[in-house]
């Protein structure tokens, strides 16, 4: 056995254009953006400030930076699916081999799942869930920053299969026995397994971080009843996450044991048994669906509500609806696998499971156009991305009630219907939430908006696209076209797919959109400087300065209502004193920046990368790094710094004055 | 609506240890500890005797190991009906439902595909479709 495993030049494929071209060009973009740092002296900046920081807000525009790079590599991914499936109808191979589009397929998928809608709604729960609670910071801030690295761990290991060795060509869900040793013998699988094992023990730690905190740390008076909608979606999300994470874990721990020490959980022969991993994949599956679409309920809850100047209608039915789903999104798992073969009984039961669970997603929906109806409703960007995810969910959740139906569903099963079903649920929902908050916080986050007129166009560039872009889906999956398919010979669907194509390119505009949006606001911040209080909001996160300072509150805010900061300006309003404090701080403990959460992801990195390449000495050398550098965090001496009076009293003076200016 | 108990943050168990003396916390890890060995010396004990009625053996068993949960929640998790307590015991409570929808759902759901899907012999071995 060699030092280096099984790692040697062959592992880098220099005989594919397609891939080596990417690569050359993705190394070329790193090292500029490197280079630039470098150039302008920014290493302390990025080092002291954003990489060991473990504050909450900057914590959460990591994640979301995160997932907005991935997005653009999950999205090359989808146009290059969609450009091969354009033109390989017939007798046309199109322009990527078979071994290519495996791993296209299966790296959007994971990618789109694991390293972009997480993140992002991770990264929005991060930013807003402290501050909407009205505290200074997460419960167990250090660990925060570690679940960041993790994730970003996860990531990179994704992303280093492109031009070392392989990634997964089994789908994103790698079911066995394809996933095992024998039918799947690269290491693609291997990447697969430990980019999610490591993000997966990133996102355990998360939340286990924001149910501490949600139950643990509100602000003083802040009864349960009285939490923001979008803290409560995401103690449900979190409370999902606890529980369904580890049972991920521990599937693709088995699977692991499998590929590497010759166990038997899900292999053919040895009484291994391959529906186990189908069934334990999707008890985290299903429930995962819901830790991504109930914050962004959450988001589209606070929108609604801001945006039509009223109180949310039906508070309390949405509370109670968020945590039917919670518990809910347990017992529908089944439908992922109605035609793997089981009894009508079991299938009935999953079935009638699978439609009770869109009730309370119909309680919501009912909740927000109520919310709307008689209401002064501003359509800003962050509502129209709400109004756009009302029509196109209900549309998906209607899709999802057909296929909920085991005998609809064993037509349906794995075609294009299927695809086009969780897209639109996925894109509908959780993508529109995720832009809506992104839209809707961004002011918040650096205190300027974001340009207004390339917001609108990127929105209507998305919302047609995905139409364009799925609606022929489903029409292809009712005339029998499977998923994953590289060419056909069907050359009557060559039309559809060709639609399906310009939808994606309308997106890709939408997205083009997006980053004009964000290059023009970041030029123009000056002019679209804003306030503490953009959006006439309702909840505590826009009490805070925009951007909040470290601390957040110079004093804790007391609630004594649902929409605290709302009840705030109406009393104010009468008394017509704002009453700008000036004196009375107290001193602030915070948190102090730790550079653990940056050096375990490099350990966890160098973990994970030497255990698919079963380079064994260096797994143990990372590992046990990872075990020093923990001792040496828990040694170390100081653990907060403090922030004076006078900083404080400085801060709230600048922004009194800016305010009055 | 009802004002919130401030509930304490995890770390601010100084008022708590207050009230409680380290004595009295003592004896509380002491009892746990002697219910616990009780309760694990009687499991061995039923597992090895043949004075009992063998086909009880398991259930009891299981009562010994449920029993066992019960202290280590009690005594050593403080897992109380304190209203302070109230996070903990539905997280519990949250914890334990979840774990019995899994297991009983998935134990239901692989029996019957089990029952519906013995496969011939020649079918079940893929060396050959290879």
């Amino acid at each position: 056995m060699s030092l280096l495993g099984k790692l040697s030049w062959d592992a880098i494929p220099l005989d594919q254009p397609i891939v080596m071209g990417v690569s050359f060009v993705m190394v070329l973009v790193i090292a500029s953006i490197l280079g630039w740092i470098t150039l302008k002296g920014h290493w302390s900046y990025l080092w002291g400030e954003w990489l060991t920081s473990v504050d909450h807000k900057r914590i959460g525009i990591m994640y979301v930076i995160l997932a907005l790079i991935m997005l653009l590599r999950g999205f090359a991914d989808a146009l290059m699916m969609r450009a091969q499936q354009a033109v390989a109808a017939g007798d046309a191979q199109g322009y990527l081999p078979p071994e290519h589009f495996d791993q296209i397929f299966s790296a959007h998928g994971t990618i789109m799942i694991f390293f972009v809608a997480m993140p992002f709604v991770i990264g929005l729960m991060n930013f807003v869930v402290p501050l909407q609670l009205g505290v200074r910071d997460m419960a167990f801030p250090t660990l925060n920053s570690i679940g960041l690295g993790l994730t970003a761990s996860g990531i990179l290991l994704t992303n280093i299969s492109l031009v070392v060795g392989e990634f997964a060509k089994t789908g994103w869900v790698a079911y066995p026995p394809l996933s095992e040793l024998q039918f799947s013998p690269g290491v693609g699988v291997d990447y697969y397994l430990w980019a999610l094992q490591i993000s997966g023990v990133g996102t355990l730690m998360t939340g286990v971080n924001f149910v501490t905190t949600i139950l643990k740390t509100r602000a003083p008076g802040m009864s349960y009843m009285r939490m923001p909608v979008f803290c409560w979606t995401a103690l449900a999300s979190n409370l999902l996450i606890v529980a369904a994470f580890p049972v991920l874990t521990a599937t693709f721990a088995m699977l692991l044991l499998d590929r590497y020490l010759d166990f038997h959980f899900f292999t053919i022969d040895g009484q291994g048994n391959a529906m186990m991993y189908v069934n334990l994949f999707w008890v985290w599956g299903h429930p995962e669906v819901y830790i991504l679409i109930l914050p962004a309920f959450g988001v589209f809850s606070e929108v609604v509500s801001t945006f039509s100047g009223k109180a949310l209608f039906g508070y309390r039915s949405m509370v109670a609806a968020t945590l039917v789903i919670c518990v809910l999104s347990f017992v529908v798992w089944l439908h992922h696998f109605f035609t793997m073969g089981a009894s009508a009984n079991v299938n009935g039961f999953f079935g009638v499971m699978t439609m009770i669970i869109a009730v309370p997603t119909g309680v919501k929906v009912f909740n927000w156009l109520f919310t709307m109806y008689g209401g002064r409703v501003r359509f800003e960007v962050p509502i129209l991305w709400s109004v756009g995810f009302m029509v196109t969910f209900v549309i998906g959740g209607m899709t999802g009630v057909l296929m909920a139906v085991p005998p609809a569903d064993f037509q349906l099963h794995n075609s294009l219907f299927l695809v086009a079903h969780f897209h639109n649920v996925i894109i509908g929902g959780v993508v529109f939430g995720v832009m809506a908050g992104y839209n809707y916080w961004f002011p918040k986050a650096f205190g300027f908006k974001l340009d207004e007129r390339w917001g609108v166009a990127s929105f209507w560039c998305w919302l047609i696209g995905f139409y364009l872009a799925f609606m022929p889906l489903y029409a292809l999956g009712l005339m029998g076209m499977t998923r994953r398919m590289q060419h056909y010979d069907v050359v009557s669907w060559q039309p559809w797919l060709v639609a399906a194509a310009a939808g994606a390119v309308v997106i890709l505009a939408g997205i083009v959109c997006q980053i004009i949006q964000l290059v023009v606001s970041i030029r123009a911040r000056e002019t679209l400087k804003v306030t503490a209080d953009p959006w006439n909001g309702r909840t505590l996160e826009w009490v805070a300065a925009s951007p909040p300072p470290a601390w957040n509150f110079a004093t804790l805010p007391v609630v004594t209502d649902i929409d605290a900061f709302w009840q705030q300006k109406k009393e104010a309003h009468i008394e017509h004193a704002p009453a700008a404090q000036s004196s009375g701080y107290e001193l602030i403990e915070m948190p102090k920046n730790s550079a653990i959460g940056f050096v375990t992801a490099f350990l966890a990195v160098v973990v994970g990368f030497a255990m698919i390449w079963h380079i064994w000495w260096m797994a143990a050398l990372g590992a046990l790094g990872i075990f020093l550098t923990t001792l040496a965090f828990a040694f170390r001496e100081k653990e907060e710094i403090e922030i004076s009076v006078e900083e404080i009293a400085r801060f709230e003076e600048m922004q009194h004055a800016e305010v009055v200016a | 609506m009802t004002i919130t108990r401030h509930d304490h943050a995890p770390g601010d168990a100084e008022e708590a240890s207050g009230a409680h003396s380290t004595r009295s916390t003592l004896i509380i890890y002491l009892t746990g500890l002697f219910l616990a060995v009780v309760l694990t010396a009687t499991s061995f004990w039923v597992a090895n005797t043949s004075i009992l009625w063998s086909t009880g053996v398991p259930l009891g068993l299981s009562v010994l190991a449920i029993a066992q949960m019960g202290i280590h929640l009690v005594f050593f998790l403080h897992i109380t009906t304190g209203p302070d307590d109230t996070n903990n015991v539905l997280a519990l409570a949250f914890g334990i439902l979840i774990v019995i929808l899994v297991v009983a759902g998935s134990l239901w759901i692989m029996t019957d595909l089990n029952q519906n899907m013995v496969l011939p012999a020649e079918l079940m071995d893929l060396h050959m479709q290879h």
